[in-house]
């Protein structure tokens, strides 16, 4: 009995001293309210750290942006990670992260997690296929009819007589959440199609496969796959600023709250004049 | 010829054969990995700090990230382990007690790594608010390689002759000193395999990790910050398809640790024989 | 003097009992907790709605594991159909046709099958397994197949090193009494020695499946992660243990909960397992030699 008691007290003393440790952490948004005292006071030397974790289509971007804020403030450390979209609106909401990335809008279910949205850039959704494919185009509504299964063979799209492998992202991602919003609708992608769980994994599948199809940031477009033009227009920036390119999304910073400190200051700097150009390079500026 | 014969040529023949297949097996996963990998190991490669997301540079944060969690675990686990197979094997009586910490032990073990992810990341990161850092994994790590430790502790405290124990008393020395004094350094051997295995498995793990260390790829320089080992680096370099050849250079990497962690166990555990 | 040494003896074993019941805590700690987040969404869902349903569409609520429950069991059973002729071949190999010396050298190797991380296999997997199938056999290569493949390299060392046991523990005069009689060594291995071994090698099949089930990198890299039943080996597939990997980063609410319920699945089927091989192990004492 006794030797009970002294297990059920040490195990408390140890909960409590875990629970009062996690408080302590730099990069909570308490923390941060003190890095922003400090910021303030010391003019510009700013330092603390930033945890933005969330969708794979931003996950570049945020590299990019990243490595000119540190070079700027050496004091800030940034920890870009990806998981996807939702992972990301999870990670804010529950303050894992400073920042979730989401590469598409906020759901109906997740606007109750008092996050402030914050588009920095906007960018496209192509649809990509194998370099060696035939095929150069589809229609919307050809995309729509091989993810629900309706068409399974490329000699229907004109192509090979070959059965199209379809490729999708994982549920909690962005980029298909917003495809499935765009072209989509009301359908659902086929229960057959391949989930892989990021950006690089879509198109590396693709990639190495001639019958594959897959939908990417068009950010990730590289030589390794192609993208298909879609009612005959390209898949490039120029084209969704114009408007002709139908698939395209916003990437949207979340936090909770009002952002402050050390975050408030980073997503100033990607806003800013010299942020926004960094987006126009692969991207589209939210001007 | 007598068929008996015949029928035991043949079996001879398809049990051998099983053993090259299995041979032929290892062969062709390391040999593979290894042929792709050695060419990409440099002192670059070790040292470097990837650029480009891993597509180009080198593995160094992830190898500070490997060894920091491994250590930390170590920490953490090692007294636990040991002191919990000393109580298990000097201190109590057949009973209840007994069968619950084995059963606890042996449960431990069984556990999937899947479902410590589970837990690390929605008890430690998310409940506890330690987020996404070394101490996460190595809180998670700790208790899977616990078994393992606890086990092999087990079995070397075990090996000591009771005659060690019965001389240390005559001479007048407490449970405890004789514990400490001549049990503990007489198990020693046994003892280290048992760590350098759990090493072994703790550098193996990529799914718990992930999900209570993050995957962030910087050098962590505190426990509460995030980090990437380099089996996490392997799965996101090779399913988002950012660097074959670096993939190649990871795998390559953790394989030459994992056969190095072997032989020096097989190392330490023939030394324990010989004493 | 005396006293303060007892002391001292008292308090060491109060903190050596701690350790080791921190044991007992951990695992019910954990035990408690994934009980306790997945049950709510068995009870609302319905347990046999959860485990028979045969569609995943999270996000809209549905919540069927079925085609995950086949997923890994398929896998499984592929790995087991490769992996036990070759372990338990080996294990003869090793334990009755090959002199001590050179088994001392083998099993090394053998060994360090197991010690490979599962994500280099999953890696090999996916830049040698998923290819060839896709050369030979057609489709996108991601499959049931190419788990099963890896998890049999996997699942050797477990098969191999109990089933060796095993059969070393056979008693060296049922050996000697059947040579005696005139049988062969193969004959000898085929109808003394292997039914004699029997609980311990069903032990080293159990525990083989147990780590099976439970592995998830390797299977997440080559299986296509399709939450549907497959309809034959090549077709792509999802396990449990992908499941909860590939969902747990972004899940919310009532989809976390039921990631939990997943885990209470594997739970129940991993314990099952390790009954079954404690049952089998205890199957040993007092075994009949079969004729």
């Amino acid at each position: 009995m006794q030797r009970i008691l002294l297990l059920a007290l040490v195990v408390i003393l140890i909960g409590g001293l875990l629970a009062g440790c996690g408080q302590d952490q730099p990069s909570n948004q308490e923390g941060q309210n003190d890095g922003a005292k400090q910021g303030e006071k010391q003019d510009e030397i700013l330092s603390g750290t930033i945890t933005i974790a969330g969708s794979t289509s931003v996950q570049p971007l945020s590299e990019e942006l990243r490595k000119v804020f540190e070079e700027k403030h050496p004091d800030v450390t940034i920890y870009v990670q990806g998981g996807g979209s939702s992972a990301g609106v999870k990670a804010a909401a529950n303050g894992t992260a400073d920042i979730g990335a989401a590469s598409r809008k906020l759901k109906e279910s997740e606007k109750e997690y008092g996050l402030t949205v914050i588009t920095i850039a906007r960018d496209g959704i192509a649809i990509a296929v194998h370099p060696s494919n035939p095929v150069e185009g589809m229609s919307l509504e050809e995309v729509r009819k091989v993810y629900t299964g309706e068409i399974t063979n490329w000699k229907q799209l004109g192509g090979k007589d070959a059965p199209i492998e379809v490729v999708t992202r994982e549920e909690g991602s962005g980029t298909r959440g917003a495809f499935e919003e765009l072209v989509m609708e009301d359908s659902k992608i086929t229960d057959n199609a391949i989930v892989q769980p990021s950006n690089g994994a879509v198109r590396t599948t693709v990639a190495s496969s001639e019958n594959a199809i897959g939908f990417i940031s068009v950010g990730f477009l590289n030589d390794e796959v192609k993208g298909l033009k879609i009612d005959g227009v390209e898949p490039t920036a120029e084209n969704i600023v114009a408007g002709k390119y139908p698939l395209f999304r916003p990437f949207n910073y979340l936090v909770k709250g009002e952002p402050k400190g050390i975050v408030k200051a980073y997503i100033d700097f990607v806003l800013s004049e010299e942020g926004q150009k960094i987006v126009a390079k692969d991207y589209i500026p939210v001007k | 010829m007598d068929k008996k014969l015949i029928e035991q040529k043949i079996a001879v023949f398809l049990l051998g054969a099983c053993i090259a297949i299995t041979f032929f097996l290892l062969i062709a996963v390391i040999g593979h990995i290894l042929q792709k990998g050695l060419g990409q190991i440099s002192v670059e490669f070790l040292l470097e700090e990837p650029r480009d997301m891993g597509r180009e540079g080198g593995i160094f944060p992830t190898i500070v990230g490997t060894i920091y969690l491994v250590v930390i675990s170590l920490i953490i686990s090692v007294p636990i382990g040991v002191l919990s197979a000393i109580y298990l094997t000097e201190y109590t009586r057949k009973g209840p007690i007994l069968k619950a910490i084995r059963f606890a032990t042996e449960s431990l073990a069984g556990i999937p790594s899947i479902i410590f992810g589970l837990f690390g990341f929605t008890f430690f990161v998310i409940f506890l608010k330690l987020g996404w850092s070394v101490l996460s994994g190595s809180l998670t790590l700790a208790f899977m390689m616990l078994p393992t430790i606890v086990r092999a502790s087990e079995e070397a405290i075990k090996s000591v002759p009771d005659a060690y124990r019965l001389g240390s008393f005559a001479l007048g020395a407490t449970k405890w000193q004789t514990i400490r004094k001549v049990v503990l350094p007489t198990a020693l051997p046994g003892i280290i395999t048992g760590i350098i295995l759990g090493i072994g498995r703790a550098v193996g793990e990529t799914a718990p990790v992930i999900l209570t260390m993050g995957s962030a790829l910087r050098i962590p320089w505190t426990i509460m910050q995030p980090a990437r080992t380099m089996s996490v680096h392997l799965y996101i370099l090779a399913s988002e398809g950012i660097s074959m050849e670096k993939a190649y250079g990871t795998a390559t990497v953790l394989i030459i640790v994992v056969i190095f962690i072997n032989f020096l166990a097989n190392f330490v555990m023939r030394k324990m024989i010989s004493v | 003097m005396n006293n303060l040494n007892r002391l001292i003896e008292r308090c060491i074993k109060n903190v050596l009992f701690f350790c080791a019941a921190i044991s007992i805590f951990v695992v019910l700690l954990i035990t408690v907790f994934v009980c306790i987040e997945g049950f709510p969404i068995i009870k609302k869902y319905g347990l046999l709605n959860f485990i028979l349903g045969r569609k995943w569409y999270p996000l809209d609520g549905v919540f069927g594991i079925f085609p995950m429950i086949i997923g890994s069991i398929y896998v499984t059973c592929g790995a087991l159909l490769f992996g036990v002729p070759l372990g338990v071949g080996c294990a003869i190999f090793l334990a009755e046709i090959v002199p001590k010396k050179i088994a001392k050298i083998l099993r090394p190797g053998i060994e360090l099958l197991a010690g490979i991380p599962s994500v280099v296999y999953g890696f090999y997997g996916l830049v040698v397994i998923v290819p060839l199938i896709k050369k030979y056999f057609g489709g996108s290569g991601f499959s049931v197949l190419a788990a099963s493949v890896i998890l049999t390299v996997m699942i050797l060392p477990t098969i191999v090193n109990i089933s060796e046991d095993a059969i070393r523990a056979v008693p060296a005069e049922y050996k000697e009494g059947s040579l005696a009689l005139g049988a062969t060594h193969w004959q000898t291995i085929k109808r003394v020695i292997l039914p004699t071994a029997r609980s311990g090698i069903m032990t080293a099949i159990v525990l083989g499946m147990g780590r099976a089930i439970g592995e998830t990198m390797a299977v997440i890299l080559v299986t296509g992660n399709v939450a549907k039943i497959p309809g034959s080996f090549l077709d792509p597939v999802r396990t449990l243990t992908s499941n909860i990997a590939i969902e747990m980063p972004y899940s919310a609410g009532e989809h976390t909960q039921a990631l939990f319920a997943t885990g209470i699945v594997l739970f129940v089927l991993i314990m099952f397992l390790n009954m079954m091989s404690t049952f089998t192990r205890s199957l040993r004492k007092g075994d009949k030699l079969s004729g």
